[in-house]
């Protein structure tokens, strides 16, 4: 059943070259000593792309973060390389008056990336500096974080896409699509789900429609779009896979983590680059983490057996030995010493805060079973004021898997949490309504009622957009009924081996199977949503399968090539599942997404109490 | 046998160079381009005449200076060939002069200084003025000239001050200094292009002065001789860089246009000034040359090595039996009668080569060889051994091909060419680029030639004008069919080519006032279809410029680009529809872009109003008021009653309150708005909110014990752990906290 060979990726680092070459150029396009600019949230990503030594190589003499404070740098050119927001802009502006009003004058440059906003260039004409300064775009889209990820790194494009409507990322995506699309070929079929998706795809048509047309060979095969909405359950939920597990707990920042002095058991951070480089971590990172230590501690003695095998070496021997193996078995040691520890810290916070029983408790919720035991653990959560974001994951799956919480509860809970973490989260509930994460039941008749009432009294194309809204109102998750028929949850009186998983379910410990890597593997299955009816219509539809108009037919090998785009994140475990779904199915999943997500950062976008 | 051969060819020839005159060591030779087509009945007397070099348009204007008010005269323009293109009264002031633009426009400077713009078909484009104070002192006399900067006009007013205008495009009166001693108009004068600079050079009688932006200086050609009396006539060659004079005592002094150096000077014995002056001089000629023409004479003259004095070429040679117009080309000089029209230029050197009787170059024996191959005689091979024989086949061959390149005559052309292709088959490695193309070129020049469309290129002045300028200024003149023929046949990527000229003309299409608006658009679509490189907003702006909005709103459809059809929208003040595209267009750019416009444009209410309706707008004017502009978010939520979004509005302001009292206020504030969203859960909890705050104030006043802005339930263990359990007790009761505590 399992095919083996898994088609070769496309190579990615091509990617990283044509955004440093552009880089360099665009700063060349300023000739002379600069300083540099750089927005905070760029640093890391830049990194990856062009080290402190390329920038310095073409004249940039200093680097300064984007701090919202008067400029304190002395060069006569100072060029910004920012992502498209007004608060930057803004801020720049500030720069340039300040400069204007104490008589010096300097040479400006704005680089945006990966474009420049109509909104920004109006901000700059507004407060008079549009003359001051020269713009220009870095179209820098897409960073690979490894051999198969790539992301935009855009974690904003989640909060101002589906919570402000805000849809001028969109274009940006269907840029990074369009990149893609025009570096490694034709795409054979595209499919999607999702008002996002679809709207992406259409921003991409247009773009391939008015770029220059080049026949090339097809380097993948598929594409699949999908909306973060589409499944907000699965990011909710608690990460046990290796990989996502840091990620909860350390926080990975564009491919790499810092770990403590806990982890490293010295006094001094290390950050560590985690991709498929290391060794040690690219065979644990899907891992479910009770498979983790027994591997660690086999690898342990493996290492140990390399080492010991100095004993009985002549010097020749241990020549070779030294020059050959020693500095990667030391290199080995290093890694594996540092993800036994980062393995301990787990442990031990997950020990402490009853890991266990709270993933009991999600099992129950995704399965709909005990919700009272749920529901008064979650109010021991808040009152215990455990975390402010933990409480909040937990009612949000509540909410989600039970289609909504009963009026008493809802009021109940929210005025618990309020009072528990201040009361300035009514903004986040208000948030948290309008994105349907946490509602409140209503009687789906009063709904469509309504829905008809107002139908009449507007005229057809109105109504449209009514119902349309009104179905965004009624953005009421279906988790139930898409749960049985797509058999998410598997039975739990089977008792699941996690060591020998047998489908996607495992990187939830078997109790779930997310429910965006299954609409994936069902529709690659299917060659289209045909037969998925029931599914899209729960999923609030937008689902489309096109064929690329790719004539030449792709490799065999490209065929099983699937990009897979999230429009609004991504977490790790779906990363690790999808890679399970590859190695059973014989396909090779390169993830696209907006930004790496997990819980916390889902929903930190939607607190209300930022600015 | 040489001899022989000699006699035969020389035969042959006679009939090329029958109408070649020497000059020096160069020859002259008049060619017939066109019969005229055109009747004019007093010929061209007593009419302003403009005709533009490169075989540019004619413009008459019968009888400028009226002789009654009532009666009007006629403005007519022609194609080179004499064909009429339109006539029409002129209905304004006295014209002092006509001319052209490099675009093929007609420009009609008048007495009181403003200048008239009419495109090729009559129609009035555009006007400008030379100046306010030109109104009170005239016009006297005007020229129109060309240099890189495009199209220039100069004149000169009644009190004798010169302005000048160095692009008609980019209007930029420039009134040079006062030129001392000078009254009314001077005896002549030109205008020069020099170092970037563009200059008047003026006589004022025997003295010649330079007037630049700055200042006028005296200056003095070498040379001429002190006696030689005023200065008459003056001009420029075509390329700035010769000037020849003209003087009262029929001396004529040519040299170079830097006054540095000398090159003619010869005295024609009439005393008289000259109609017109003119140089006639090809690029990388051997010797320049001046054509002067009188009544009934036309001379010209030139440089001659083997005597001191130039020689004349005898008079009588170009006797003018008519009254003519000459037009300076590149490489010739066009003698326009009211019959016909012919070009007067010196006979290539390629040509005369050729053709000269006698001549033993090895492009003339490799014609003859042909012209004996054709006939099926042995002689061919003696021809050809002879070349192959000097080794120089392969420059007899490049000798023909730039030959037929100059003659005019398809005949001549046709025999040249065919001796070319003969020479190359007995080369080996003969590249054929060039042959091509001019075969190609040939074909092409032959066409617009052609009386009915009446453009008499030379070969030298299309490879000036470019190739690109010939489609343009087929198009000036609608001649549509033949452009897009030219540009299939030369294989013109699309881009430049069929789909400029489809751009062009349907621009002009939509001029058309009699068929309707679905008719154009109709028609447009049909021919236009889907050509990439043909804009459909750059027509409908087009259209909309004639006031065609309909139209231009409808051919805006057929747009596939949102991001050109917008800002047009925009344009023509159609805001909502433009909102629709750019929101269908996905393209947030472009909504943000007009929603700026429609902020600037409405007023406040109906710019609400327009953006309710639209959903994606909205948010996007939110999410920037949300950065920009607080208050006005406020204004929306107001405007759309949505009690909901203010109240959480209010929420977010009070957190940016310092003062307690104005924090209370604001949430009070929330708490209406709550409380009208009915959203009594929320209003609940915010008035919860106020009385906390309200009892952590008194706390913190009385106990200071910092409590201000914490969680209740903070608050609480706060108060425990500082033993304050009376009131923390008070809290449990006042708030109903759930007894987990």
């Amino acid at each position: 059943m399992a095919r083996r060979d898994t088609p070769e990726l496309p190579d990615f680092s091509l990617l990283k070259r044509l955004a440093r070459d552009q880089l360099v150029y665009l700063l060349e396009q300023l000739p002379g000593k600069k300083d540099l600019f750089i927005e905070s949230d760029l640093m890391s990503p830049l990194d990856r792309i062009a080290n402190v030594s390329t920038l310095k190589q073409h004249d940039v003499v200093k680097l300064y973060k984007v701090e919202y404070k008067p400029t304190v740098s002395l060069s006569d050119q100072l060029c910004f390389l920012i992502r498209p927001r007004i608060q930057t802009v803004k801020w720049i502006c500030d720069v340039v008056n300040a400069d204007k009003a104490a008589g010096r004058f300097r040479r400006y440059k704005i680089i945006f990336t990966p474009q420049r906003f109509f909104a920004c260039e109006a901000v700059l004409e507004e407060q008079g500096v549009f003359g001051d300064v020269t713009t220009d775009e870095w179209a820098f889209y897409l960073l690979p974080l490894d051999d198969d990820i790539l992301s935009m790194e855009l974690p904003e494009f989640f909060h101002d896409n589906f919570l402000a409507g805000d849809q001028r990322w969109l274009r940006t995506v269907g840029g990074a699509l369009h990149l893609l699309h025009s570096v490694y070929g034709p795409f054979s079929k595209l499919y999607g789900i999702g008002s996002c998706s679809k709207m992406t795809y259409e921003s991409w048509r247009e773009q391939v429609e008015q770029g220059e047309k080049q026949v090339r060979p097809a380097e993948i095969g598929s594409v699949f779009l999908i909306d973060r909405d589409v499944d907000f359950v699965t990011p909710l939920c608690s990460q046990v896979v290796y990989e996502g597990l840091l990620d909860d707990i350390f926080r990975i920042k564009c491919g790499c983590v810092e770990f403590g002095p806990d982890v490293t058991s010295s006094d001094k951070s290390v950050k560590v680059m985690l991709n498929s480089q290391d060794k040690v971590f690219n065979e644990i990172r899907n891992e479910h983490f009770s498979n983790v230590f027994g591997f660690l501690s086999q690898k342990a003695r493996n290492l140990q057996t390399a080492y010991d095998r100095r004993q009985g070496m002549d010097i020749k021997q241990m020549k070779t030995f030294v020059s050959e193996e020693l500095k990667g078995l030391k290199q080995e040691h290093r890694l594996l010493s540092l993800h036994i520890g980062a393995s301990e810290s787990i442990m031990k916070k997950k020990t402490k805060q009853d890991f266990q029983e709270l993933l009991q408790k999600e099992h129950c919720l995704l399965e709909g079973f005990e919700i009272r035991e749920s529901i008064s653990f979650i109010e021991e959560h808040i009152s215990r004021q455990i975390s402010m974001i933990e409480s909040l994951r937990m009612l949000c799956l509540l909410s989600i898997t039970e289609n909504g919480l009963l009026p008493k509860d809802y009021r109940s809970l929210k005025t618990q949490y309020l009072q528990s973490y201040g009361f300035d989260h009514l903004l986040t509930f208000s948030n948290l309504r309008q994105l349907g994460l946490l509602m409140e039941q209503q009687g789906a008749e009063t709904l469509t009622a309504m829905e008809s009432k107002v139908g009449k009294l507007v005229n057809d194309k109105t109504a449209g957009k009514i119902t349309d809204a009104f179905s965004s109102l009624a953005k009421r998750s279906h988790f139930r009924a898409l749960s049985r028929k797509l058999n998410l949850v598997p039975k739990s009186d089977e008792e699941y081996d996690l060591r020998v998983p047998k489908d996607m379910a495992y990187i939830f410990s078997g109790a779930y199977v997310p429910l965006s890597c299954k609409l994936i593997e069902q529709v690659l299955e299917r060659d289209g949503w045909v037969g998925l009816e029931e599914v899209t219509r729960l999923l609030n539809g937008h689902e489309f399968a096109v064929t690329g108009g790719s004539r030449a037919e792709a490799s065999s090998d490209a065929q099983r090539l699937v990009l897979v785009m999230f429009l609004g994140g991504c977490t790790f475990s779906e990363i690790s599942a999808l890679r399970f779904l590859g190695r059973a199915k014989g396909y090779k999943f390169i993830v696209v997404t907006t930004a790496v997500t997990n819980s916390s950062r889902l929903l930190e976008a939607l607190l209300g109490n930022r600015v | 046998m040489g001899r022989d051969r000699f006699r035969v060819q020389a035969l042959r020839m006679a009939f090329v160079t029958a109408s070649w005159n020497p000059l020096g060591e160069a020859f002259y030779r008049k060619l017939e381009l066109y019969e005229m087509s055109w009747s004019i009945r007093d010929g061209l007397r007593d009419s302003l005449v403009a005709a533009a070099p490169y075989g540019g348009p004619i413009a008459l204007l019968r009888e400028p200076l009226r002789h009654s008010p009532s009666s009007r005269p006629q403005l007519e323009i022609y194609s080179a060939s004499g064909i009429a293109i339109t006539s029409f009264p002129w209905k304004s002031g006295p014209v002092v002069h006509l001319g052209w633009s490099v675009s093929d426009e007609l420009l009609c400077v008048q007495e009181d200084g403003s200048v008239l713009i009419y495109d090729l078909f009559g129609s009035f484009k555009r006007h400008f003025s030379m100046g306010q104070e030109v109104v009170q002192s005239q016009v006297l006399e005007a020229k129109v000239f060309h240099s890189p900067y495009g199209t220039g006009i100069a004149i000169v007013t009644g009190s004798s001050r010169f302005t000048l205008a160095t692009n008609i495009e980019d209007l930029k009166l420039r009134r040079l200094p006062e030129v001392p001693g000078l009254q009314g108009k001077p005896a002549s004068w030109v205008v020069l292009t020099q170092d970037r600079q563009t200059k008047v050079l003026l006589s004022i009688g025997p003295e010649l002065y330079i007037l630049d932006n700055t200042s006028c200086t005296a200056v003095c050609p070498p040379g001429l001789s002190p006696h030689a009396g005023s200065i008459v006539h003056m001009s420029v060659s075509f390329s700035y860089k010769y000037l020849s004079l003209f003087t009262d005592s029929g001396h004529l002094w040519a040299g170079l246009s830097n006054l540095q150096e000398k090159l003619i000077e010869f005295d024609t014995k009439k005393t008289d000034r000259p109609k017109q002056m003119l140089w006639c001089r090809r690029p990388k000629s051997q010797q320049p040359s001046v054509v002067l023409m009188w009544e009934r004479l036309l001379l010209v003259v030139g440089e001659c090595n083997d005597t001191i004095h130039s020689t004349l070429t005898q008079n009588p040679i170009f006797p003018v039996v008519d009254v003519s117009f000459l037009v300076g080309e590149l490489d010739g000089v066009r003698i326009i009668n009211s019959t016909n029209q012919e070009l007067l230029q010196e006979v290539p050197l390629v040509c005369q080569d050729i053709f000269k009787i006698a001549s033993m170059a090895p492009g003339a024996l490799l014609l003859e060889a042909h012209r004996e191959y054709e006939k099926s005689s042995q002689k061919a091979d003696e021809y050809l051994r002879e070349i192959k024989e000097q080794n120089v086949l392969e420059k007899a061959v490049q000798q023909c091909v730039e030959a037929a390149a100059h003659e005019y005559d398809p005949a001549t052309q046709k025999s040249l060419m065919r001796a070319a292709s003969f020479g190359k088959c007995f080369l080996t490695d003969f590249c054929s680029d060039h042959f091509v193309s001019t075969c190609r070129e040939l074909r092409v020049l032959n066409a617009v030639r052609e009386s009915s469309v009446g453009m008499p290129l030379t070969h030298t002045q299309f490879k000036q004008m470019t190739l690109q300028v010939l489609i343009d200024r087929l198009l000036f003149r609608q001649f549509y069919p033949l452009a897009i023929e030219i540009c299939r046949y030369l294989k013109i990527p699309d881009y430049q080519g069929v789909n400029r000229v489809l751009k062009h003309w349907a621009s002009c299409k939509v001029q058309q006032k009699e068929l309707s608006d679905d008719a154009i658009a109709r028609a447009v679509c049909v021919k236009v279809g889907e050509s990439p490189g043909v804009s459909y907003s750059h027509i409908a702006a087009k259209a909309y410029e004639c006031g065609r909005t309909e139209l231009a709103i409808k051919l805006l459809d057929f747009e596939p680009r949102s991001g050109e059809q917008v800002p047009l929208l925009l344009k023509m003040k159609r805001s909502h529809l433009a909102l629709n595209k750019a929101v269908e267009s996905g393209d947030t750019d472009l909504v943000y872009m007009v929603v700026t416009h429609l902020k600037n444009e409405m007023n406040r209410g109906d710019f609400f109003m327009t953006l309710r309706n639209q959903p994606v707008a909205l948010s996007l004017y939110r999410q920037f008021c949300k950065l920009q502009e607080q208050e006005t978010l406020k204004d929306l939520y107001n405007q759309d009653d949505n009690h909901q979004e203010l109240a959480n509005y209010y929420v977010t302001v009070s957190y940016r309150e310092k003062r307690l009292e104005s924090r209370l206020s604001q949430l009070q504030n929330a708490v209406d708005e709550y409380n009208k969203a009915k959203n009594d859960f929320a209003a609940k909890a915010t008035e919860e909110e106020m009385r906390l705050l309200r009892f952590q104030r008194k706390l913190d006043d009385e106990k200071g014990a910092g409590l201000l802005g914490l969680s209740l339930q903070v608050t609480m263990e706060t108060l425990l752990s500082l033993g304050l359990h009376k009131q923390a007790e008070q809290l449990y009761r006042d708030f109903k906290v759930p007894d987990k505590r």
